[in-house]
C-alpha cells in the first residue's frame, strides 16, 4: 500500500489539520508520501519532511498552486495517483473543494470525513448531523477520502527526516483564476485546532457583543467560535461557524454561550471533552449535551466569568 | 442561457433521526421529507437569475423513487420553469448522481448547474465537485455570491476556512451553495397551484446510458456514542472551581 497525502499548509508552515490526516494515514498503513503543492512553499515542504512517519516529500512549487485552485490541483493528484492506493487530504475547506473532483476524474467513490480506519479498506465516517456512524467498505482500485480531524490525534510535528522531491506542476486546466480573498484576522488560535473554544449564538444580539467573549478567550488562550445563528446575524464572518455544514471541533473545553443547541450546532462540537453551556433558557438543548450548565443572562455572567478566571 | 438546480429529497432538517435496530440504516418511513435545505437556496439562486434576466430557463432535476416529483413541484413552485426525474430505485451515490446529472447536461445544455454544497443526510459534500470534473467545467464550491460577468465568465465568492475567497470561473460552470448565498422565498399559494402544470419529464439511467450502482458498501450504520448527563451549576464561581478542580481544563 502507498498513501499519497494532500498536506494542508500556508507555504510557510503545515496546518494543524495535515498532522491529523498523518495519524489517518499511518492507521491505513504502507509507505506515505506528502504532497506539498503551493508557491514558494519549500519551508513547508520541509515541514512535512519532519514529520516521523513520512517516507517522502513531494514538492510542486508553481504559482498554478498558489491559491490551490481545485482545477489545476486536481489535475496533479490524478497525475500522481498512478503509484498509490490512497489519496488523502484533511477535511478542510480546500480538501472538501479539490478530492471529490479527483474522485470522478478517476471514477472511484469518494469517503468523506471519515473519524476512524478500520481497516485499509473500511472506514467509519458521520452521517445526518453525526446522529448515526456509518461503517463504509471501498472495493476502488484507489480509495480517495478525506479525514476529519476531530477523529484522530495530531501526529507529532518533528523527528522526521524525509527527502524532499521537488516535482513538475501539471499544467494549467485554464478554468479558474483567483481574485482575492477576505480573511479573517485575528491573534487567536485556529478554531479548529485550538484546546479552548468560547461560541456564541443568537443570544450574543449583536457582533459588538462577542467582545465580552473576546474577553473570555484572552483569558484562556481560546478560539472564538460562533454558531450558524449567529452568523447568518451577521453578528460575525462565516468562518466562526461550527456545526454540521460548518467547522467540526473538538477541543478539551467548549463554552456554549447563548446558544440554544440545534441539532446541526450539536454535530460540531458534541465530541469535545468538556462542554459548558451558558443560556438563560433552562430548557434549552445544549444542556442536555453540556457537562455543566449555568442558566444565566449571559450579560451578567460573562464579564462574571472574566473577572473569576483572573482571581 | 439554460440553468440546472439539482433537488434532493431529504428527511426535514428538524426531525430527530432514528438509527435501524438492525442496523441497516436510519428510519426514513412515516418520517417528513423536504428539499434538502443547501438545495432551496440553489432554486433561489437559479430564480433570481432568471428573474434578473441572465438566465432563460430554470430547470429543476432530481433522482430517485418516485416520490422524489414532490420536492422537484416545490422547486418548480419556488420559480422553476420545468423539472426532470431520473427515475431509479437504486441506493443513489454521489458518483452516480453526477454521471446522472451530466448525462441530463448532455442533452439540455445549460451553462450553469447549481448544487447544494452538501445534503443534510449523507454529509458527503461531493457531488457538484464530481459533476464539474466530469463535464471538465470550472468549480464554484461553497458560494456565497455569485456575479456573471458579460465576457463569458462569473465572479464567484466562496465561504472558505479563513474568511471569503473570491474567484473568476470560465462559463460553463458547476455553483454549489454555501448558506449565506441568499434566504430562499416561501413558494406561494398560487404558484404552488401553477407548478402543478409545469411538466415534469421522467427518465431512466438506462436511457441516459448509465450505471447508477453504487461503489461503497455501507457494512453498519449505529448510534454514536452518548455523553453523560452533566450538572447545573448556581453560579459562575462554582463553575470556575469545577472546571479547575472536577474537569481540570483550566
Amino acid at each position: 500500500m502507498r498513501v499519497l497525502l494532500l498536506a494542508e499548509h500556508d507555504n510557510a508552515a503545515l496546518k494543524p489539520a495535515t498532522l491529523n490526516a498523518v495519524t489517518a494515514a499511518k492507521e491505513i498503513g504502507g509507505e506515505l508520501v506528502l504532497l506539498v503543492a503551493g508557491q514558494a512553499c519549500r519551508p513547508a515542504a520541509e515541514a512535512a519532511a519532519a514529520v516521523p512517519g513520512v517516507a517522502k516529500v513531494l514538492l510542486a512549487d508553481d504559482a498554478l498552486y498558489a491559491h490551490r485552485l481545485a482545477e489545476n490541483l486536481a489535475k496533479l493528484l490524478v497525475q500522481l495517483s498512478g503509484d498509490y492506493t490512497h489519496v488523502i487530504a484533511p477535511a478542510t475547506s480546500s480538501g472538501k473543494n479539490v478530492m471529490p473532483r479527483v474522485a470522478a476524474l478517476l471514477d472511484v467513490a469518494q469517503i468523506s470525513e471519515i473519524s476512524a480506519v478500520v481497516s485499509p479498506d473500511t472506514f467509519v465516517r458521520t452521517i445526518y448531523a453525526g446522529n448515526a456512524l456509518a461503517t463504509v467498505q471501498s472495493a476502488e482500485r484507489i480509495k480517495v477520502i478525506t479525514v476529519r480531524m476531530t477523529g484522530f490525534d495530531a501526529a507529532p510535528a518533528s523527528g522526521g527526516s524525509a527527502a524532499v522531491e521537488a516535482i513538475g506542476a501539471a499544467g494549467d486546466a485554464g478554468l479558474s483564476r483567483f481574485v482575492g480573498q477576505d480573511l479573517s484576522k485575528n491573534e487567536r488560535p485556529e478554531l479548529t485546532s485550538a484546546r479552548i473554544v468560547v461560541s456564541g449564538g443568537r443570544g450574543m444580539q449583536s457582533g459588538d457583543n462577542f467582545k465580552l467573549l473576546e474577553a473570555v478567550a484572552d483569558k484562556l488562550g481560546a478560539a472564538v467560535g460562533a454558531s450558524r445563528a449567529a452568523v447568518d446575524a451577521g453578528f460575525v464572518p462565516n468562518d466562526y461557524q461550527v456545526g454540521q455544514t460548518g467547522k467540526v471541533v473538538a477541543p478539551d473545553l467548549y463554552i456554549a454561550v447563548g446558544i440554544s443547541g440545534a441539532i446541526q450546532h450539536l454535530a460540531g462540537m458534541k465530541d469535545s471533552k468538556v462542554i459548558v453551556a451558558i443560556n438563560k433558557d433552562e430548557d434549552a438543548p445544549i444542556f442536555q449535551v453540556a457537562d455543566y450548565g449555568l442558566v444565566a443572562d449571559l450579560f451578567q455572567a460573562v464579564p462574571e466569568l472574566t473577572k473569576e478566571l483572573s482571581k | 442561457m439554460k440553468v440546472l438546480v439539482a433537488v434532493k429529497r431529504v428527511v426535514d432538517f428538524n426531525v430527530k433521526i432514528r438509527v435501524k435496530a438492525d442496523g441497516t440504516g436510519v428510519e426514513t418511513a412515516n418520517v417528513k421529507m423536504s428539499m434538502n435545505p443547501f438545495d432551496e437556496i440553489g432554486v433561489e439562486e437559479a430564480v433570481r437569475l432568471k428573474e434578473a434576466g441572465k438566465a432563460t430557463e430554470v430547470i429543476a432535476i432530481s433522482l430517485g423513487l418516485p416520490q422524489v416529483q414532490e420536492t422537484i413541484r416545490t422547486a418548480l413552485a419556488m420559480g422553476a420553469d420545468r423539472g426532470i426525474h431520473v427515475q431509479t430505485d437504486v441506493e443513489l451515490q454521489p458518483l452516480a448522481v453526477a454521471k446522472l446529472i451530466k448525462a441530463v447536461v448532455d442533452k439540455e445544455k445549460p451553462e450553469i448547474c447549481i448544487l447544494g454544497k452538501q445534503a443534510i443526510d449523507d454529509d458527503a459534500n461531493q457531488t457538484g465537485q464530481m459533476l464539474s470534473a466530469l463535464l471538465g467545467w470550472s468549480q464554484g464550491c461553497f458560494a456565497s455570491k455569485l456575479a456573471i460577468n458579460g465576457d463569458g465568465t462569473a465572479n464567484v465568492t466562496r465561504e472558505v476556512d479563513g474568511g471569503l475567497e473570491t474567484v473568476t470561473l470560465k462559463l460553463p460552470l458547476v455553483l454549489t451553495t454555501d448558506l449565506r448565498l441568499n434566504e430562499p422565498r416561501y413558494a406561494s399559494l398560487p404558484n404552488i397551484m401553477k407548478a402543478k402544470k409545469k411538466p415534469i419529464e421522467t427518465l431512466t439511467p438506462e436511457q441516459l446510458g448509465v450505471d447508477p450502482a453504487p461503489r461503497l458498501k455501507t457494512l453498519k450504520v449505529g448510534e454514536p456514542p452518548k455523553r453523560k448527563s452533566g450538572v447545573k451549576v448556581k453560579s459562575v464561581a462554582e463553575l470556575v472551581d469545577k472546571l479547575r478542580n472536577e474537569a481540570k481544563v483550566i
